[in-house]
């Protein structure tokens, strides 16, 4: 399996780390309920299809978010965690 | 007084010869970080330009010869080889003894990788002048492709005799091919 790493291009999958889904980017606010932290921290969808993942590029340091079909392992596409939507 | 004695990181392990390919050592006279401040800034890149006579490399790419190199590291950041180098408006670390560097140079130089990188380094993807961030082994390294068949590559100095000890075994493998 290749990634793109949003800096070096496509790279082989050794040279990742993988993080866990996306959804780490997407914090609540400090004063969030209970209730949103509670999903934050441990609740995760696990689907047959389309996922956003972060995996981080050891070599060159890049954090990606990159969209992965868990059913295939084709990659649609990838951009760096920086500037992703959070 | 106690007399120290300078030690190179590859200190009696390299050159090594095997088939067509030869390891070497590479000791530039000093390796320094650049890391531009914010990921990118004008004045310094200009200083830089100044200072060497060399621009910021382009992703995945260096610029410069045999004298002094800049080598794309990651986003902003850049080694600058063979000399040292300061400037404003980026982060400039001195790092010539953290790094290993040495030349794999022969008609097997690309085999001896192919078993060891896991990027794709044919011609077309990986040319004279390009730059890759990638693996050797277990380790991350810098490379860099300094002739059609000459690469240069930077491990850390602790990994220095793994690194040769598993580019050496590679070579013996391509070689015992014939």
């Amino acid at each position: 399996m290749r990634l793109d790493c949003p800096h070096c291009g496509k790279r082989d999958r050794r040279e990742f780390t993988y993080r866990g889904d996306a959804l780490a980017l997407l914090r609540p606010d400090p004063g969030a309920e209970a209730a949103a932290w509670d999903d934050y921290l441990h609740n995760r969808d696990n689907p047959a299809g389309l996922t956003r993942e972060l995996w981080y590029h050891d070599p060159c340091g890049t954090w990606a978010v990159v969209e992965r079909d868990t059913l295939t392992h084709h990659v649609a596409g990838s951009q760096a965690a920086a500037e992703a939507d959070r | 007084m106690v007399d120290l004695v300078a030690k190179s990181p590859c200190d009696g392990l390299l050159p090594v010869s095997h088939g067509a390919a030869m390891l070497d050592e590479v000791l530039p006279e000093a390796i320094t970080s650049v890391a531009l401040l914010g990921g990118s800034d004008a004045d310094a890149t200009k200083a830089l330009a100044d200072a060497l006579g060399l621009g910021f490399p382009a992703t995945n790419r260096f610029e410069g010869s045999d004298g002094v190199k800049i080598v794309s590291i990651g986003p902003g950041k850049a080694f600058v080889l063979g000399r040292p180098v300061a400037i404003d408006g980026a982060a400039c670390t001195d790092q010539s003894d953290a790094w290993a560097v040495m030349a794999l140079e022969g008609g097997d130089a690309r085999a001896v990788l192919a078993r060891l990188c896991p990027a794709d380094l044919r011609d077309g993807e990986f040319d004279v002048g390009h730059a890759a961030q990638t693996l050797l082994g277990h380790m991350t390294c810098t490379m860099i492709r300094t002739g059609a068949e000459r690469y240069e590559i930077l491990v850390f100095r602790s990994m220095a005799q793994t690194a040769v000890h598993e580019l050496e075994r590679a070579m013996r493998s391509v070689a015992a091919l014939g």
